[in-house]
């Protein structure tokens, strides 16, 4: 079993519906600073990616449903902030900051290091001690899908290739493990595959069964067939 | 909006429930935190309001096409190509180029989230975020692309990549026909955010 954000393959969702290129970068004011707020907070260095990823996804399933993407991500921030002791429910509920300076003030990201930090980004190359156990052509099936480390752990698997054989098509190196990194439990690197599933293995329809969904899968994430 | 105990145990039920006053209590008390500077936030958003967007990844691919040598190395390394044009950075640490061909169309997706290569398309649109995309891309992807007017013969197959890890994926679109001696930047006016997705082609010239 998985969550409402692993939604891949779902039946039952309406039209896509394209946008106007010159559309808004943010159809609404508060999109805007909600990202802004985000990525300013998350400067901070609390968390890593993938643990805001994971608070995105404990979301409440009934909340995950109806809010619009950008509530998702204020309302997993806030979350974020209370887990770390940044903001206390109290200051929530009063909107009102309790005066106390935080120890974090050092921390906190200034106009002029916003490109700085925008154009240095997090690479997720890493060396690792796990030796690529799979060759560009070798067969392989995906697992469950399910952190084997924490029950209800992040993962990056996504449900529906969960058991189904496919076929390595690039090697990328050893990168940082989320269902280690979204837990605090370190980088964890490890080797990292592009893998082919054919259509009419995934699903019972496929439109054409020469098509292909690729997906970037961990090594631990796959079984030799 | 109403919330049981149980909902309390997430705080950010505790926020007013319209979003936008959502984000300006977060912010506030950020600020008054002195964790967060007003300053900042204007920094950022300008910054994909203007600076990065769709424009750099259309600068990418008309380089392409127009250059041999810097196509080979797009297609072999797609983070040093782009990188000698400046555009690194965050949600684009590590960049993938895949080319459209006469045979193989390919489209670009997250099934789990909304990962999209930030330095060369900026800030995602709302569709591309959207559960029907999210849902659909991978089970679909002939009807979806209906959806945005693109037929594809049976006879191209289609690859769609879901953006499982941090690589992100760049489609590399055919060259329209009637282009021939265009410059680098004629051809980057014809190239839309949708054609390096793959939910697009790049038309001709009318």
């Amino acid at each position: 079993m998985s969550r409402l954000h692993d939604m891949g393959g779902r039946f039952g969702d309406g039209p896509v519906v394209p946008e106007p290129a010159d559309a808004p970068v943010f159809a609404e004011e508060w999109h805007a600073r909600a990202l802004a707020v985000t990525l300013a907070a998350g400067s901070l260095g609390l968390w890593t990616l993938d643990a805001s990823r994971h608070s995105h996804e404990r979301l409440l399933p009934a909340d995950y449903a109806v809010f619009s993407y950008y509530e998702k991500w204020i309302s997993a921030l806030c979350n974020m902030l209370v887990e770390h002791d940044v903001l206390s429910r109290a200051e929530l509920q009063s909107a009102m900051a309790d005066g106390e300076a935080s120890p974090l003030q050092a921390r906190r990201l200034t106009p002029d290091k916003v490109a700085k930090v925008l154009s240095s980004g997090g690479p997720t190359e890493r060396e690792s001690d796990k030796k690529p156990r799979f060759a560009i052509g070798d067969a392989v099936r995906a697992g469950s899908g399910q952190n084997q480390m924490i029950n209800g752990g992040h993962s990056r698997l996504p449900s529906y290739v969960a058991g189904k054989s496919g076929r390595i098509v690039q090697y990328y190196g050893a990168h940082v493990f989320p269902d280690a990194n979204a837990h605090g439990q370190g980088k964890a690197p490890e080797p990292l595959y592009c893998v082919a599933f054919r259509a009419d293995v995934l699903w019972a329809h496929a439109e054409n069964p020469d098509d292909e969904v690729m997906l970037d899968l961990w090594q631990s994430y796959l079984d030799p067939m | 909006m109403p919330h049981d105990a149980h909902d309390h145990d997430q705080p950010h039920s505790l926020l007013p429930s319209d979003p936008a006053l959502r984000v300006k209590a977060l912010e506030t008390l950020l600020i008054g935190k002195g964790l967060v500077d007003p300053a900042t936030l204007d920094e950022i958003i300008d910054t994909y309001q203007t600076k990065i967007g769709p424009q750099n990844g259309a600068e990418v691919v008309a380089r392409a096409w127009s250059d041999d040598a810097f196509r080979d190395l797009l297609l072999k390394d797609a983070t040093a190509a782009v990188s000698q044009m400046g555009f690194y950075g965050r949600q684009g640490e590590h960049i993938v180029a895949v080319q459209n061909t006469d045979s193989v169309h390919k489209l670009v997706v997250c099934t789990l989230c909304s990962c999209y290569p930030w330095p060369l398309l900026g800030i995602p649109p709302g569709w591309y975020k959207s559960d029907a995309y999210r849902a659909r891309a991978v089970r679909e992807p002939r009807k979806v692309l209906a959806e945005f007017g693109v037929t594809l013969p049976d006879h191209v197959a289609v690859r769609v990549w879901d953006s499982t890890s941090e690589i992100r994926y760049l489609v590399v679109p055919q060259r329209p026909a009637g282009t021939e001696g265009w410059s680098v930047d004629a051809l980057a006016k014809l190239i839309t955010r949708d054609a390096m997705i793959g939910t697009g082609l790049v038309a001709g010239p009318s």
